[in-house]
Order: structure tokens, then C-alpha cells, then sequence
């Protein structure tokens, strides 16, 4: 197995050196971005980019991950295949099929500027697009809306969350509404009116129930059940909601929710076990959030993020602890795939991050404001000024989409 | 600022939502009401169907003791099994385990809630109470995690409960020597590098490494006491895990049986050696006592008394809570050394914990806990005592994470929440409809803080029905 060297970028495909030119071209090839559509997902509790992304290919790998190292390609249980250096958790068969129809970017070593430990700051800060926890009370992605609401003079949400709250990084000027299928019989129209008029003077309850009705007549007209039997929310269920919602011509453009239990600190598994479960039931979810959107895959992007990794080795009860640099992914039709993006700092113990961590090379925002920028047609201006204040830098990356 | 004490805001921000009368109980003087639920032994919940966590455990582990032994036999019976063989007592027994494995915590989760719930709507002082669950959410667990499925609940019955009108540095001890917290952030098989534990394992299992684990430490430190901005370091929280490595269960623990089976058990062969220096202070290795007397540092630290008065404001007052507030109550914690009724008499005297209208939004919890004790709804017996927390997005003890459910408006106010909130008053005043007079109760819940809108509404509503729904439905209902 060889060793990365430091700086080395970008195998199986070439990141365009004429980043500007590829730009110039999209922004013509597009007339509008209405067609676009964005899912983000939310991955809390710091997913373990080292096991989903396995580096087998650095010699100091197997050493710091012991019984939780993944073997290579070909091996029973070892990773899937990638590119010769990294693989794939083999759990997840889906994002592996995406890699080989070059629709998945993987990115590593890689992390937003947070840099301690703490997951609800650090979640704070993913969602928030600051450096900062609780700099701001908006989230970056409510920001990008609002400056394209603004620009083209809408008013109609162009954005969803699907759970029964807005999480953070949706929270902010563009109104956008949440979803989540109901178990109760619907409310009788006049008990509704009624309501609706007792609302007047409030102007949060009046604007929310006037989100939820609306989101409701989406729902209802496509098809999906309004009523569901007994059981909470599952991560399937809410793929499909997602999807019900991005397939219309005239529904919002930018969906997102949230997974969790990745917080792996005991019995974390590797080939199998505990991660290698919730990774299963990701990839799962993935593949039906294909299938459910049909043609629509062609124009969408789908991010999957986490607020930050884990230690480099393994600690005291067969998990992971707290730590920096993670890996995430980038996939849909519209993306340019079939590449890593990295620039590998390596896992010797110069090269980890207070001698612990993976170190991060790469700022996640630097992806985020490749995606804002190239599929959903956000300004640069807005991206520096409003989105991600004071980031500059952390440079777009480009060249992420087809043309 | 003179603001009104209003008896509405004693019983629906303080307590757990007004009952019939209440407002007229509390009278004149709502500080007194208040007070007054200060004095006395802590409210405790009485159901005698409940178990200790210790006897939960302790029947966990036996069944998994069977368990193992009906495998081993089902394995035994399978080499020795001739093809044409098809009775497998033996593989039935193992699956018979299996299942009764599975089947041990549900029913404690079951009764634990449902008695939580029904001390909720039935309690006359629900000052205490509310208090009672601000400190489990505090120090919360969740039960995505098995086995607190099986503990939750007698985590907030042995460690919480008793302590809530005492000692901050008593609840925090209770609540870290406390089994539901040692395994749901798995400090129970906590190892120190250089223990003995570890040194003989090396011996017999060459390369096979154990050590620390930091959850409960960074756990203890970020959420529990000093807060993220608390001035600790990566070191901090590191030495503190060796502090309490041997902090741990009775029972047994890979090869290491013994002490009561699901009770606090120090264990010294797991124990880091040696003195260590936590935030800044050494502290002699002394075993056990080391990482007490940690935590009593931790307990009467000015972080900590900050960060738990915000958040005190941040419940009782406002998602941003004003500084003066917070200061206040922050140094009656200090001043009395984390005196929790001396704190909770610092809220009362706050006179922005008076303020009106209503600003915070009713959690989940609080919608349902008040709707009950509103119309005075039994809690069901029957089969699904527990549906409304489900159906709402907070099944009890469920937070999801050690920091707890949040506590800021925007986290609960979405519009899809709204739309089940109010399908689910639809739903209760179908069910009660003409057993309550919505006209009358109106005030009785709501006090001073009933609009003449809101009033109007229920007056004209077209059935008895839709003017309950209204009224649970009113902005003043949504708010406490």
C-alpha cells in the first residue's frame, strides 16, 4: 500500500485547472435555476469519517484503528473499492454504486472552522455558517434563500425541513416551512377558520399554521399519506416526504434533515457492529431518496455533513472519542463524481491534530459555497457578505457540477 | 419596574398549568404559593409497582446470564444433532431467552413514565415538580440508548427527586455515581492506562489494549457543571477521566464479578494511579474520593453557578435571558454554596420572572401536562397511557442526547408541530365536549392573561367541543 503524499489532490478525475471558465459556462448553460434541487443532510453526533472512508492505503491506518480497522478491497469484509488509496465502509453499497457512476464526490479531511469538541457548538457552528458557536441565529443555507428570494423578487418558500422542527441551519429571514406526516384525523374547515381567526393578532402563530396548511395542500396532493398509523417519524419515511417535495415543478427547491447516532464512543464495530448498521440504513435511505425522485435525480445535489470526526485511534471501550477533520459527500444526477478531494495530511503522529485527530485541510464551507454557488445560482456577494461572513479563506471549490 | 404578580403566571410559567381553582387558591400572594412549595421533604413519587435500578439491573443480568447459558446449550445441541432430527428444545429455550432479554425494560419504561405523567397533572406542587424535571433534563439520559429504557426513570426517582430542594453538590454526586449515568455514557468500563486492570490484561491478552473513556468526563464538565465556555481544557477533561476511571457497576464486568448487581461499585483495579491536576488544583489519589472531591470543586464553581442560572432564566423567564436576572441568581448559588432553595427564592424574587404576556412556548410536555390538568383528564390507564408524547415528538426521556430537550422557542415552534397540536386539542375536546365548559374554565386556566378574543371566540364556538379545542388552542394556552 502506498502512502499519500501531502498535497497530492484528486485522483480518478481532474478538477478543472479553468475553475472560472467551467463557472462561466454553467451560469449560461442555465438559464434560471429553477430546476435545481438541494437535499442537505444534517449527520449528528460526529460520524467517524475514518471508518466510512477508510484511508487503508496509509501505512499508519491499521496501527491506530486496531480491531475497528477496516482491511482492503477484496479482503472479507474489507472496504469497498475507491481509488486505490481510500475505500468505502462496506455498508455503504449505494454511495459505492454512485462513486462508480461518477455521480458522488467524497471529501476528506475535512471540517468546518470549529475546533473544539463539543457537539452542540459544533453543530451550532455547521449550521450557522460561521466560525463561531452562537455568533448568529440564522443558518448559512436560510441565508442563501433569502438572497435568492430577494433576487428574483420571490416570495414563495423555497425551502423545507422535514421533521416536526426547523433546525438551525434553516432558521432566518427566508421563510421556509417544516413537514411531517400527521397521525390525527384533519381538523374540520370550520374549527380551522376559527382558529385562524383567533390567530390574527399573533404574528408567529398566524405564519405558522399558515406554512403548515400550505405544506399540508403540498403533501396532500402528492399523493402522500397524510395519516400515518402509530409509529414516529423513520429516517425512510422522511426520504420519501423529502422526495414527495422536491419532485414538483412549483415545489420548494432545497430540502433537509437530520440523522443521528453516529456518536460512536463504545463498541463502534467496523466491518460490522453498531456504525456498520447505521451506515447500512443511510446508504438504504440514499438509494430510496433516488428512486423516489426519478427524473428529478438528474438536477439534485445531495450533501451529507457532520459537525466533526473522530480520534485517529481507538480508546478504552472499542469506540472513538471527540475529534476534528471527518469526511463528507456530496451526490445526486447533477453532480461532477467519481473523485476524492483531499489534500491527505497522513495519520503519523506529526501529522494528527493535537496529536489526537485527524487534521483538516479543507474547510467544509469552501464545498457549501461550491454547491450555493454553481447549483443554486447564489451570488458570490451574497456568499462572502451574507452566507458565510468573514470566510474568505475558505475558497469555493469549483467545478462540482456538469455542465 | 413594578410589574403585577400575577397568580396566572405563578400556575402556568412556575407550575405545570393552572387546575380549576387554583388561580383562586394562589389568591393575592403567588410568591407565597410559591414559597411555600420550598419547605418540607421533596415530593416523591409513591407507585409501588416501581422498581429500583438496582433490582432492574439485577433482573437484566440474570436474564442474560440464562441466556447465555441456554445458547451454549442450543449450540451444544446442534453439533450433537443428527440430520433428521427436527425437536431442538434446547434452540427454543435460547429464543425463549432471547425474547424475555428484549422484554425486561420496556414495561419499567412503561410504568416509570405513566407515573411521572400522572404525578404531573395530579400534583399540588407543581413548582417542585417542574423544578424536578428542568434538573433531569439537566442531567438527562435517553433512551435510544437501551438500557435506559430500563433506567430513566429511577435515575430521577433516587438521584433527582431527593435532592432537588437540597444540595446542588449532592444532586451532582447522586447523579454520577448513579447507574443509568455511568452506562449511558459508558464510564463503567472506564479503564486507566496504568491500573492494574489494565497491567494484567497486558499480560494475558498481549496487545489488546483498554483505556479511558471521555464521555462522562467531558459530559460532567460541558453539561453538567462548568458549561462549553467554562475555562476547561482537552486536558481538563482527559485527567478528569481518569479521576473517576473505577467509578463503576456491581454485578459482573467482563472478568471482573462482584458487589451488589447493578449498584455503585468502586473499582480499584481500573482506577488511574497517582495525584492529578484538574483545572489547575492537584488532587491526591485518594481512590474514590478523588473524584468526589472533584466534583465538589465543580459543584460551587462560579461557571457553574452561571451556567445554571442561565439556564434557570433561559426556562423560567426568557430564551435570552436578561443579565441581571441571571447575575442574581447566579450569586445566590454561590453565596449559599448551591442552596437550591435559596436559588429558586432568587427566581421568585426576580422581577422579570413576572413578566407578561406569556413569551415562552409550551414544549410538548408542557402543552399536554397542562391540557390534563386543565380539564382534568384522567391519565389512561389502559393501553397507551404515553400516545400524546409520542404523537407530539417528546416520548419521555427521549432528549436524544445528554444535553436535553432545548429549552428555546424556536426549537418547538415549527409549523408542523403547530398543526399537531392542534389536531390533538381537536382530538381531546371531541373526547370531552360536553363534559366541560369551556366559558367557565377560560379564566379559571388562564387567568388575567384571557383576551377578550380569545374569550369571544369560545363563547360563539358552534359546539362545546370546538370550544374546548379553542380554548387549548388559544395563543394564550400556547404560552406559559
Amino acid at each position: 500500500m502506498r502512502t499519500l503524499k501531502r498535497r497530492e489532490f484528486l485522483h480518478a478525475g481532474a478538477l478543472a485547472l479553468g475553475g472560472a471558465f467551467l463557472t462561466s459556462r454553467l451560469a449560461f448553460a442555465r438559464t434560471g435555476n429553477a430546476k435545481s434541487r438541494f437535499v442537505f443532510i444534517v449527520m449528528r453526533g460526529a460520524l467517524d469519517g475514518l471508518a466510512a472512508v477508510p484511508p487503508y492505503g496509509d501505512s499508519d491506518y491499521a496501527g491506530l484503528r486496531r480491531e475497528l480497522a477496516l482491511k482492503a478491497p477484496g479482503s472479507p469484509g474489507g472496504a469497498l473499492p475507491v481509488n486505490g488509496f481510500f475505500g468505502l465502509h462496506p455498508s455503504l453499497t449505494f454511495l459505492h454504486d454512485s462513486y462508480s457512476a461518477r455521480e458522488l464526490v467524497v471529501f476528506h479531511a475535512i471540517a468546518s472552522p470549529y475546533r473544539e469538541r463539543s457537539h452542540f457548538d459544533g453543530q451550532d457552528v455547521l449550521e450557522n455558517g460561521s466560525s463561531k458557536a452562537h455568533a448568529v441565529q440564522t443558518g448559512w443555507l436560510n441565508r442563501a434563500l433569502a438572497s435568492l428570494q430577494s433576487g428574483h423578487g420571490q416570495s414563495k418558500e423555497l425551502g423545507v425541513a422535514l421533521g416536526q422542527n426547523i433546525p438551525l441551519v434553516m432558521r432566518g429571514p427566508a421563510s421556509v416551512t417544516s413537514w411531517s406526516p400527521s397521525k390525527l384525523a384533519a381538523l374540520d374547515e370550520d374549527t380551522l377558520e376559527r382558529i385562524t381567526d383567533l390567530y390574527a393578532g399573533d404574528p408567529l402563530l398566524s405564519a405558522r399554521l399558515a406554512d403548515a396548511l400550505a405544506a399540508d395542500a403540498i403533501a396532500d396532493s402528492a399523493g402522500m399519506p397524510i395519516q400515518v398509523v402509530a409509529k414516529p417519524m423513520r429516517y425512510t419515511e422522511v426520504v420519501r416526504a423529502a422526495a414527495g417535495f422536491l419532485r414538483r415543478d412549483d415545489g420548494p427547491q432545497v430540502g433537509v434533515f437530520d440523522t443521528t447516532g453516529w456518536d460512536t464512543h463504545a463498541n463502534e464495530g467496523s466491518a460490522e457492529g453498531q456504525l456498520a448498521g447505521r451506515l447500512a440504513a443511510l446508504d438504504a435511505g440514499l438509494r430510496a431518496l433516488k428512486e423516489e425522485l426519478g427524473p428529478t435525480w438528474a438536477d439534485t445535489a445531495v450533501l451529507l455533513a457532520t459537525e466533526f470526526g473522530r480520534t485517529a485511534s481507538t480508546n478504552g471501550t472499542r469506540g472513538t472519542d471527540h475529534g476534528t477533520a471527518t469526511a463528507a459527500f456530496l451526490l445526486g444526477g447533477a453532480v461532477q463524481g467519481g473523485r476524492v478531494l483531499a489534500d491527505w495530511p497522513g495519520l503519523s503522529s506529526r501529522s494528527l491534530y493535537q496529536g489526537r485527530d485527524l487534521k483538516p485541510t479543507t474547510d467544509l464551507r469552501s464545498v457549501l459555497k461550491g454547491v450555493l454557488s454553481e447549483h443554486l445560482l447564489v451570488s458570490s456577494s451574497a456568499l462572502e457578505n451574507s452566507v458565510f461572513p468573514n470566510s474568505a479563506d475558505a475558497r469555493p471549490i469549483k467545478g462540482l457540477f456538469r455542465a | 419596574m413594578l410589574e403585577r404578580i400575577s397568580p396566572a403566571v405563578a400556575a402556568n410559567r412556575f407550575g405545570l398549568g393552572a387546575r380549576p381553582g387554583e388561580l383562586a387558591q394562589i389568591g393575592s400572594q403567588p410568591r407565597d404559593w410559591l414559597r411555600a412549595q420550598l419547605t418540607g421533604a421533596p415530593p416523591l413519587v409513591t407507585d409501588t409497582e416501581l422498581r429500583s435500578s438496582a433490582e432492574t439491573l439485577a433482573r437484566a443480568l440474570a436474564a442474560r446470564r440464562e441466556l447465555r447459558a441456554a445458547k451454549r446449550a442450543a449450540a451444544a445441541e446442534r453439533t450433537s444433532q443428527s440430520a433428521d432430527t427436527t425437536d431442538a428444545p434446547n434452540q427454543a429455550n435460547a429464543i425463549a431467552a432471547l425474547t424475555k432479554v428484549g422484554q425486561i425494560y420496556r414495561p419499567v419504561y412503561i410504568a416509570e413514565a405513566s407515573a411521572r405523567f400522572r404525578q404531573a397533572v395530579t400534583t399540588d406542587r407543581p413548582f417542585v415538580e417542574r423544578l424536578t424535571y428542568f434538573w433531569t433534563n439537566h442531567f438527562a439520559v435517553s433512551i435510544d440508548k437501551n438500557v435506559v429504557l430500563g433506567l430513566a426513570g429511577s435515575l430521577e426517582r433516587e438521584a433527582i427527586r431527593p435532592n432537588v430542594l437540597g444540595r446542588f453538590s449532592d444532586m451532582l454526586l447522586a447523579v454520577e455515581r448513579h447507574p443509568a449515568m455511568l452506562l449511558y455514557l459508558d464510564n463503567h468500563v472506564s479503564v486507566g492506562p496504568h491500573s492494574k486492570a489494565v497491567r494484567l490484561l497486558e499480560r494475558r491478552q498481549n496487545g489488546r489494549r483498554r483505556g479511558i473513556n471521555e464521555n462522562l468526563a467531558r459530559e460532567t464538565l460541558e453539561l453538567h457543571t462548568l458549561g462549553v465556555h467554562g475555562g476547561y481544557t482537552q486536558a481538563d477533561v482527559t485527567t478528569f477521566a481518569e479521576v473517576i476511571t473505577g467509578w463503576s457497576l456491581g454485578g459482573d464486568v467482563g472478568r471482573l464479578p462482584r458487589g451488589e448487581p447493578g449498584e455503585f461499585l468502586f473499582r480499584p483495579e481500573l482506577h488511574e494511579p497517582g495525584a492529578k491536576v484538574v483545572l489547575g488544583k492537584r488532587y491526591a489519589d485518594t481512590g474514590y474520593t478523588q473524584g468526589v472531591a472533584v466534583l465538589r470543586d465543580l459543584a460551587t464553581n462560579t461557571a457553574t453557578a452561571h451556567f445554571i442560572a442561565t439556564k434557570l432564566a433561559r426556562h423560567f423567564i426568557a430564551d435570552d435571558p436578561p443579565p441581571r436576572a441571571v447575575e442574581r441568581i447566579a450569586s445566590a448559588f454561590l453565596s449559599s454554596d448551591g442552596h437550591l432553595p435559596t436559588v429558586y427564592r432568587a427566581l421568585i424574587e426576580t422581577p422579570e420572572s413576572w413578566a407578561q404576556p406569556l413569551s415562552k412556548y409550551k414544549t410538548p410536555n408542557d402543552y399536554i401536562v397542562s391540557t390534563f390538568r386543565g380539564l382534568e383528564l384522567p391519565v389512561d390507564a389502559g393501553r397507551s397511557p404515553l400516545a400524546p408524547f409520542e404523537v407530539m415528538g417528546q416520548r419521555m426521556y427521549s432528549p436524544g442526547s445528554p444535553a436535553g430537550w432545548p429549552d428555546r422557542n424556536a426549537d418547538w415552534d415549527g409549523a408542523s408541530a403547530l398543526i399537531k397540536r392542534i389536531e390533538w386539542a381537536d382530538a381531546v375536546g371531541q373526547r370531552v365536549g360536553s363534559r366541560c365548559d369551556a366559558v367557565a374554565l377560560a379564566p379559571q386556566l388562564l387567568g388575567n392573561n384571557l383576551t377578550p378574543a380569545t374569550q369571544t371566540a369560545i363563547a360563539r364556538a358552534a359546539s362545546s367541543s370546538q370550544a374546548i379545542t379553542l380554548l387549548l388552542s388559544s395563543p394564550e394556552f400556547m404560552r406559559r
